[in-house]
């Protein structure tokens, strides 16, 4: 379990704390989606979750390892992939799959473990037959997989998204964020999603809002999205469909406030 | 606008010059550069030239891409040529020019020093026309791996140059990004003198340099969350050995390019 304590962190020149008390924790199989306005302390919390960042007060535990505790950070982020918003800022390898095991390599894996390691996360983000191409020739969308492959060939328990998707295409969107789902629902990672999109809302289990560093909302995605208020407050745009949906229920039709794609919306009209 | 000339981008055609190990390859173009310097007449410098040249052939790296590499050090060695063959007021020339002119001796000369860069210019760039970039990081890596008894952080010098090779196209787009910026804002990048020129490319540095050092911060970040901590205890996915056929060939070769350059 992934389990944040009364968490609060102040950056050393700032006035007021980013993080201030915050509390929730995170079961491997989960999809769990942080949102919140910008400034609200998502990035802060995500740094928090492995240790590049330590709670000025409160606790952060990773299956009960304390990321304060300087001789485990390591472990620590071996438990904790990250995945940050632009794939250029992390791919550090000149190929593929030379940047896929960059993460293998730095724990001093034998080679014949780190070939099956980077052939497998490639595999499950779908990037077969791409291993030897240079990373500047990927689309965005390629380049932000293989950022989730690099996480993945590490071996982790959770993964930590800070918002995945935001330089992506709606295309490129879809296709990360139906990966991420996976990685949870099917794969078993602990997923922490922070995110800026409404639709991802409604793919995760749970969700967490964040204002001014404070959690202001714990629950239910479906009950985040009926709430238009805090979704406003949160800087979350439900789009066309949200739109389409909220007039279609006025109208008395049966389309839940997840469905904020069209095709979720044809098949809540069209079952 | 191109930012990079691509002198040198590796080309992956097949030949046995692609196959033999960076680091003899590497030990080569220092025999090859050793045998330059040490070469005192034009029959070392031919045989090294011919030497070259066959290399190039066997590559089978279109000469263009060979041919890119020199006209970046045309100038040099125009400058070089003219430098050693022009005199004032010679008592004998071939060609004068006002009071300037061409001598036998001088022409020699310039062009001895002209050849001896061009031979140099395309024998190194084959090796980077002929290995990719990790195979040569990692070349480099195990050619410099006694200095880390002297403590060179050797490992770390890869890495980095690991990190610039890979950055060059992502920070060549970047800067073709912000050209496009300030000429829709009314930047003029192509007309009046050098020095004009040059200034203009001030407000293409100050942005580019910004992003460089914002992308080397998240970089460190996002490194350090895959756990990187310097190389020690690091392994690699393909660990690159010398073969036989390598040493075999390197130090042939190597000793008979010396050879030349001490004999002729």
């Amino acid at each position: 379990m992934l389990e944040f304590a009364e968490v609060s962190f102040a950056y050393p020149t700032a006035t007021a704390p980013a993080l201030d008390g915050v509390s929730f924790s995170l079961e491997p199989g989960q999809l769990l989606v942080v949102v919140g306005a910008n400034g609200s302390g998502k990035s802060t919390l995500a740094r928090l979750c492995d240790g590049l960042l330590t709670p000025g007060g409160g606790r952060v535990l990773v299956d009960g390892l304390d990321t304060a505790d300087v001789s485990l950070v390591w472990d620590i982020r071996v438990k904790v992939g990250m995945v940050f918003q632009d794939p250029d800022d992390q791919i550090v390898g000149t190929t593929v799959d030379d940047d896929c095991a960059f993460g293998p390599e730095n724990l001093g894996l034998p080679p014949e473990e780190i070939v099956a390691r980077v052939a497998e996360a490639l595999t499950s983000v779908g990037m077969d037959g791409l291993e030897r191409r240079e990373p500047h020739l990927l689309s965005e969308g390629q380049k932000q997989r293989l950022a989730i492959a690099g996480a993945l060939a590490m071996g982790p328990r959770y993964l930590v998204f800070d918002e995945p998707s935001a330089m992506l295409d709606p295309a490129g969107r879809r296709s990360a964020i139906a990966i991420i789902e996976r990685l949870a629902h099917e794969q078993g990672h602990g997923v922490l999603l922070v995110s800026h999109d409404a639709a991802d809302v409604a793919r995760a289990d749970r969700a967490l809002a964040l204002s001014g560093g404070c959690v202001v909302f714990e629950g239910a995605p479906e009950d985040l999205l009926a709430d238009a208020a805090l979704l406003r407050a949160c800087g979350l745009a439900t789009g066309s469909m949200g739109v389409l949906g909220e007039r279609l229920r006025a109208l008395g039709l049966a389309v839940p406030v997840g469905a904020l794609e069209a095709e979720s919306v044809v098949d809540a009209l069209w079952p | 606008m191109k930012p990079i000339s691509g002198m040198g981008q590796y080309v992956p055609t097949d030949s046995p010059l692609h196959h033999l190990d960076a680091a003899a390859k590497i030990g080569l173009a220092a025999a090859l550069t050793t045998a330059l310097f040490m070469a005192s007449g034009f029959a070392g410098l031919g045989v090294l030239a011919a030497a070259v040249a066959w290399a190039v052939a066997s590559s089978r790296v279109p000469l263009r891409a060979v041919a890119r590499g020199l006209g970046a050090v045309s100038f040099v060695v125009v400058f070089t040529l003219l430098a050693n063959s022009l005199r004032w007021e010679p008592a004998v020339a071939l060609l004068r020019i006002g009071p300037l002119a061409v001598d036998a001796a001088g022409l020699r000369t310039g062009a001895f020093f002209a050849v001896r860069i061009l031979v140099l210019v395309v024998g190194t760039t084959l090796l980077t026309l002929t290995t990719s970039p990790v195979r040569l990081s990692g070349g480099l890596e195990r050619v410099m791996r006694p200095l880390s008894w002297l403590r060179v952080p050797v490992g770390d010098l890869a890495m980095t140059l690991t990190i610039a090779l890979r950055f060059i196209p992502t920070t060549a787009e970047e800067a073709e990004r912000i050209v496009m910026a300030q000429q829709a804002r009314g930047a003029v990048f192509d007309k009046g003198g050098p020095i004009r020129r040059a200034r203009a490319y001030a407000p293409v540095l100050v942005p580019l340099f910004f992003q460089l050092f914002r992308r080397a911060d998240a970089l460190a970040t996002a490194m350090e969350a895959r756990c990187y901590r310097g190389t020690e205890g690091r392994t690699r996915m393909r660990e690159e050995r010398m073969r036989g056929v390598d040493w075999l060939v390197m130090l042939g070769l190597g000793a008979a390019l010396v050879a030349v350059g001490w004999f002729l």
